[in-house]
């Protein structure tokens, strides 16, 4: 999976679409997976991450990666 | 190494445009405790939802009116609106606090009773009375308020049968200048109606005429709409004087204070239009004192207030199910608490707040109780961080209505815990069970065996 090319993103977690013109904010966790999908990480590398960094269960974790990647690609931000 | 607290990812579309002018406001504050007991701890020792009373917000609350009224007339009686909260350990908060006790039902009167009120301090409210009812509530000296002239008319064939005379007053309607204007409960005063049923009293000779009561709406956001109507029952009382040379021993402002929390469809919060006991008070006081009501023999002002007295000392605990997005995008929470138990959803924007610390990002979202019902919506749109499936929540000021409207509906009704004023929980009702409800139903014969 891939970040498109015309998606910047600030330390800040504020992104920017450059193509659609249409900017968003992430929170922290966010941002940090946008930062781990931009360095070729699979999606299986990001949850176990995440697992042994933050203080959560699988089932919980996957229900809200799986989620955010979802709503990523339907706003065309990876692919 | 210690781990992070893990937060649900959230991506969050910036629009640039005219907003409302104050924006939505974001509940990010957590709300840890109440009245130094953990939130966390009372769901995890009583399960979730919960429903928790604040003992000192009650006396706090009840004593800031008290000091409200107190302060500018000479005789003030506050008496529990028994419909507003009716969990025995509430009413009795408020019997220790010096009030009386306001009844709109026999079910309630029963309790007003079972509750330790003396009769004489029940104050009999409300257009269903049974023949059976103003019976008993003669009999104890009760002050019946009398609804319409159907209930009048019955109450003298029964006091021709009595020893005593029964103690009643009129409810009066009237225009307020507030629309819509409550012109349901009892005789109006406009058209002569009030006046009309004083006489009826008088007459029959077996009734005692002692107080004239109003109860002109509720919510009212204008104090000003109780300084006219404080000033139309002086001038009856002043007419009752001039008429039969009585004095009227009380006027009973009914109640409809609003509390601090948000009417749907408001554009400013309820903090910061509901107005203070001190407001209530200067406009019914003042009604009064400028009246020509005898100086010297003013009547003891008696306040039904329910409401305002009780909502703030109420909080529902509540845990999250799901987090779902709808088909237009917008993000939603489903918790597991309903419309059945917070049945003040339908009238309020309800302040919710997490019972954690989150970061400061947010998102907005539609909060839907756990029934299997479209209405079953708790807030259309509100500002929360990124709550996730376990999390907690609190929604605040759910005190009044909601223990006495709930429904038990699809799923059994939560258990209420009391915080006392050091600080001990003490369940004051316990969480239903299939067998308590089960227990009022019957299986005929032929439907025994499916």
């Amino acid at each position: 999976m891939k970040v498109n090319k015309n998606i910047a993103v600030s330390e800040s977690g504020f992104l920017f679409d450059s193509m659609s013109g249409d900017s968003y904010s992430l929170n922290p966790i966010a941002a940090e997976i946008i930062g781990m999908l931009r360095e070729q990480k699979s999606v299986e590398d990001i949850k176990k991450t995440l697992l042994e960094k933050y203080e959560v269960t699988q089932t919980v974790l996957d229900k809200s990666v799986d989620e955010y990647i979802f709503t990523l690609k339907k706003l065309n931000i990876v692919k | 190494m210690k781990k992070l607290p893990f937060e649900r990812p959230i991506i969050k579309k910036l629009n640039v445009g005219i907003s409302n002018k104050f924006g939505l406001k974001t509940e990010l504050e957590p709300i840890t405790h109440i009245d130094n007991v953990s939130v966390s701890e009372l769901i995890k020792e009583h399960g979730s939802p919960l429903f928790v009373i604040s003992e000192s917000t009650v006396r706090r609350t009840v004593q800031e009116a008290r000091r409200a009224f107190e302060t500018r007339y000479p005789k003030v009686q506050f008496a529990w609106s028994y419909k507003t909260n009716y969990l025995d350990a509430v009413c009795r908060i408020f019997h220790q606090e010096g009030s009386w006790a306001e009844v709109v039902s026999r079910y309630e009167y029963d309790k007003a009773l079972s509750n330790g009120v003396e009769g004489a301090k029940i104050i009999f409210n409300g257009p269903d009375k049974t023949a059976e009812d103003l019976k008993i509530a003669s009999e104890n000296n009760s002050l019946i308020h009398i609804d319409h002239f159907d209930e009048l008319y019955t109450l003298i064939e029964i006091a021709g049968k009595l020893k005593k005379k029964p103690r009643v007053a009129i409810r009066v309607n009237m225009d307020t200048g507030v629309h819509p204007q409550w012109d349901r409960f009892g005789f109006n005063f406009e058209n002569g109606e009030a006046w009309e049923a004083i006489t009826k009293i008088m007459s029959s000779g077996k009734l005692e005429f002692v107080g004239l009561h109003t109860h002109i709406g509720t919510f009212m956001l204008t104090a000003s709409a109780y300084e006219k109507a404080a000033g139309k029952l002086a001038s009856l009382a002043v007419d009752f004087k001039k008429t039969y040379g009585k004095n009227v021993s009380y006027i009973d402002m009914g109640g409809g204070f609003a509390s601090h929390n948000t009417l749907k469809g408001a554009y400013l919060t309820g903090k910061d239009t509901a107005p203070s006991f001190d407001e209530y008070a200067e406009a019914i006081t003042n009604a009064l004192t400028n009246s020509k009501l005898d100086p010297d023999n003013m009547p003891l002002l008696i306040l039904e207030t329910g409401r305002a007295l009780i909502d703030e000392a109420g909080y529902l605990l509540g845990t999250v199910i799901a987090n779902k997005k709808l088909s237009d995008g917008r993000h939603s929470t489903i918790v597991n608490f309903g419309v059945n138990i917070l049945f003040t959803a339908f009238w309020y924007e309800h302040q919710i707040n997490p019972e954690k610390e989150y970061s400061q990002s947010s998102e907005t979202t539609v909060m839907y109780g756990p029934l299997c019902m479209n209405i079953d919506q708790i807030r259309d749109s509100i500002q929360l961080p990124p709550l996730k499936k376990d999390d907690n929540i609190i929604v605040s000021s759910v005190g009044a209505y909601n223990m006495t409207q709930w429904m038990q509906f699809i799923t059994l009704r939560p258990r209420v815990v009391l915080i006392d004023v050091s600080g001990g929980v003490h369940v004051i009702r316990k969480n239903e069970t299939n067998k308590d409800i089960t227990a009022l139903e019957s299986v005929p014969g032929h439907l025994a065996k499916i």
